[in-house]
């Protein structure tokens, strides 16, 4: 592979709803484990050892092979102090990087901000997903969300005669003027003409791509398939998003994590088979976090909120193996019968930060955190 | 001009209690008076419930709600489009939003169509009696695992979000309150559910098992005792952050849009004063919802709010379809409408979490901005349909209009709609382009019927018509 001068790109996947760390990464040789797991542990014959200690169940096969690779980074531990063991409270400390006050921004908005302070390009952060992520979300700073498939996306799709269509849209964009200080007719207006610019932009991908590797036809396959042709486009994006849930198993864990498992590895292998055949990888990184972990006892069927959590890095650029330390399972280690985080997830922001996107993580993350060296 | 201050006070009204009015209502109601309107409103049974029969007649699989688009949707969009009551199926919207259920896990839309059915039965008498429905709702049981919350192991789901979510609001109970709150839920399950083949869905029952109820003692909020799940409820609504924590929800579902809930325990409310008084009317009237409802609509806060609600996508689509017409019956082609607020960012029946949906500017971004407008742009272009038809039969009879007078008829046909001045500038400027347009000959007529349709256009694509 040639040396590279390509800029940076994050893609995130968030897994929505809490996915249980212990059921992730299996501490395999702790008693404790098959303790508090009886009706949720997986057996010893359906998981697959990383080493000696940990080991993944056997529906994440293809994780192993990135984990075989050396490129994937497991983030043991992950979380904060006073976890609120709110599904939505948490989401927005990932989102936002505030723990104790709600924050308005998003870290991938401030980092959206830096990239292209000028708002040269609509599309430097595209978002795959239902609605906008509150991580992207920044006054001013555009976002494309692309709801459904990339193909259909634009304004007024039924006037086509030209003239009239630029007509119309001339007009249009003539009344999204967004004024300064008007909230959120401000922020619609730059909508509005940031999404008419982004359509214009993003039409091309689809038609300009063309691969050999097959997608899994299921959602989150679809999203990363979307993310591969807008980053083989060559558009300039450098900031993608995307989500696929829900992993709250309160009840009937095992087959639902298996099926949530099984189709966010498979449409990864896709994703990052597709990056490489096409010499597009060496410059993508991908974070997959979930609000928080879920507790070390079982409640008979599933699982119920917790605190710390598992975090994975991987892509070329990674330097796989295991960061952190797997907090303890000892009852008096429990929070409230939880396992406690021994790391903050703005460490993995600051890294990625400093080391990926090449930026000063501190404003961004709200403060100096120790770095993990997942990334040279 | 004090006429038109009341048909904009009217549709104001109509706008949020229900989802608009056209002009013809708005001028019956009008002429009726608006503190009866409102009683109207308040005592739906005065007005016919929508028939279910019309809609199995068309739609036989209704029965089935499975399928997709699936059958729940079209089922749901009937009613939100043909009912003659309009704050009740906006009220039912109302605890959709703050007691979300959703099929992605639910999986039986017969069963979330029979939860709306009782918001739409009970959503404006007491709260406190609805919470006790809700904590009984095998459906509500089923999404929140409350099935699967043991005497001998506690499932914290249902008994968080009870506290969370449904009436107290993070930051006004311990976890350890969840906890107790959850023991004392044990128990509370639905019969044992047949399998759905061969012999498709059969409807879920709750049952309350007391040999796997937490008969122990519970200390909760204060409160000592063998508590079980009612004396919870109990101790809930008395809770003077129970009273704000539901009167936020209506201020920013009726009102003018609020922060998010998440932010509620740190963020004081937009307008406190008139939190405290409805919360008064709520704690005065032992949580009777039409009281408040009451309280609600006759205020000054209330009145004065125009146009301080983002419309969510399914005030858009549906406020859409009852303007224009057309959707009295459920003909082929409804579950495409039926999918239409999904595309906007609210899949109906499916919220995509217990918490709901985010509202207010949350609803907007680049993708949802543009289903909206390409929506009601295509339903409003579209001549033929009845509503269409009457708004141009109006401007017909206002004779030749000038550029100024096309565009300030339309805007005031739609709504009225209130438009900055740049905008309606722009407004002004296309009509210019066509010159005046007259209806004295078949061709004239003709001409001046597109350049309408394509003046409501350019309207509902203005960032004013987003709002309500």
């Amino acid at each position: 592979m040639a040396a590279t001068q390509k800029d940076p790109v994050l893609v995130v996947l968030q897994l929505t709803g809490g996915n249980d760390y212990l059921n992730t990464v299996i501490p395999y040789n702790n008693g404790l484990y098959k303790d508090n797991r009886r009706a949720v542990g997986i057996p010893e014959s359906q998981i697959t050892a990383l080493d000696k200690d940990y080991a993944i169940p056997n529906y994440m096969a293809p994780l192993q092979k990135i984990w075989d690779e050396g490129k994937l980074a497991v983030m043991h531990g992950v979380g904060y102090l006073d976890s609120p063991r709110s599904h939505f409270r948490s989401m927005d400390i990932w989102h936002t990087c505030e723990a104790e006050k709600v924050g308005t921004e998003g870290w991938l908005g401030r980092v959206a901000r830096e990239i292209d302070p000028k708002k040269e390009n609509v599309v430097t952060t595209v978002s795959f997903g239902p609605c906008l992520f509150r991580a992207l979300s920044v006054q001013g700073v555009p976002v494309a969300c692309v709801a459904g498939p990339l193909e259909r996306y634009g304004f007024l799709p039924n006037i086509q005669e030209p003239t009239q269509r630029q007509e119309i849209l001339q007009r249009f964009s003539r009344m999204y003027q967004p004024i300064a200080g008007s909230g959120v007719m401000e922020y619609m207006g730059t909508t509005g003409l940031d999404s008419l610019k982004g359509a214009d932009i993003l039409k091309v991908a689809p038609q300009k791509y063309s691969s050999t590797v097959e997608y899994p036809n299921t959602t989150i396959g679809n999203k990363l398939k979307g993310i591969a042709q807008v980053h083989l486009a060559g558009l300039g994006s450098r900031i993608f998003y995307c989500d696929h849930g829900s992993f709250d198993t309160h009840a009937g864990q095992n087959p639902l994590h298996a099926s949530l498992w099984t189709a966010v590895t498979e449409a990864l292998d896709a994703f990052m088979t597709d990056l490489r055949q096409h010499d597009q990888a060496d410059n993508v990184t991908v974070l997959m976090f979930s609000e928080f972990g879920r507790r070390v006892r079982d409640n008979g069927s599933g699982t119920d909120h917790g605190a710390a959590g598992v975090t994975f890095v991987l892509g070329d650029k990674v330097k796989g193996g295991h960061y952190g330390e797997y907090p303890s399972l000892k009852a008096e280690h429990l929070v409230q019968g939880d396992l406690n985080p021994s790391m903050d997830f703005r460490s993995i922001y600051s890294t990625i930060l400093d080391k990926w996107m090449h930026m000063n993580p501190v404003p961004i993350v709200n403060g100096t955190y120790e770095q993990p060296a997942f990334l040279n | 001009m004090a006429y038109q201050d009341d048909i904009a006070l009217m549709a104001h009204l109509m706008r949020r209690a229900g989802f608009g009015a056209g002009r013809d209502e708005l001028e019956a109601r009008v002429a009726k008076g608006y503190d009866a309107t409102v009683e109207e409103l308040l005592n739906p049974e005065s007005q016919p419930p929508v028939d279910p029969y019309m809609l199995l007649r068309y739609q036989p699989a209704a029965l089935l709600p499975g399928g997709q688009p699936p059958m729940g949707n079209v089922n749901y969009m009937y009613y939100l489009v043909n009912s003659k009551r309009p704050l009740q199926e906006k009220t039912a919207l109302f605890w959709h939003h703050v007691f979300a259920t959703g099929n992605s896990k639910v999986d039986n839309y017969d069963q979330l169509l029979e939860q709306i059915h009782m918001f739409r039965n009970d959503g404006m008498g007491s709260y406190r009696d609805l919470l006790l429905k809700i904590a009984r709702n095998p459906t509500m049981i089923f999404w929140l695992d409350n099935n699967q919350n043991h005497g001998t192991a506690v499932n914290e789901n249902w008994g968080r979000e009870l506290l969370e979510l449904f009436s107290l609001g993070a930051g006004n109970y311990t976890e350890k309150d969840v906890r107790e709150a959850s023991r004392a839920f044990t128990g509370w399950t639905f019969e044992t559910k047949i399998p759905r083949l061969p012999y498709g869905r059969f409807p879920w029952k709750f049952e309350y098992r007391p040999e796997d109820h937490d008969s122990g003692e519970k200390e909760f909020l204060g409160h000592k005792g063998n508590l079980n799940g009612e004396d919870i409820i109990d101790i809930v609504v008395q809770q003077p952050a129970c009273a704000r924590f539901i009167c936020r929800h209506l201020y920013n579902f009726f009102v003018a849009d609020e922060s998010q809930v998440p932010a509620w325990s740190i963020e004081p409310p937009r307008d406190p004063k008139a939190i405290e008084t409805l919360s008064k009317a709520f704690t005065d009237s032992n949580y009777d919802m039409r009281s408040v409802l009451r309280v609600l609509f006759n205020s000054d806060f209330f009145k004065n709010a125009r146009y301080q609600h983002l419309k969510s996508p399914a005030e858009v689509v549906v406020g859409t379809l009852r303007l224009v017409g057309g959707y009295e019956t459920p003909m082929p082609g409804y579950g495409e409408l039926s999918m239409q607020p999904s595309y906007m960012g609210q899949d109906l029946l499916n919220p995509p979490s217990v918490e709901g949906w985010h509202t207010g500017r949350e609803w907007i971004n680049s993708g949802s901005l543009m289903a909206r407008i390409n929506f009601v742009a295509q339903q409003v272009g579209n001549p033929d349909l009845p509503g269409v038809k009457a708004i141009i039969g109006r401007l017909q009879s206002k004779g030749t209009l000038s550029p100024d007078q096309l565009v300030d008829s339309c805007l005031d046909l739609l709504g009225p709609v209130q438009v900055g001045t740049d905008t309606r500038q722009e407004l002004v400027d296309q009509a210019k382009k066509w010159g005046q347009v007259s209806w004295d000959n078949a061709s004239n007529k003709e001409v001046a019927a597109k350049h309408a349709t394509e003046m409501m256009q350019l309207i509902v694509a203005t960032r004013e018509f987003q709002f309500a």
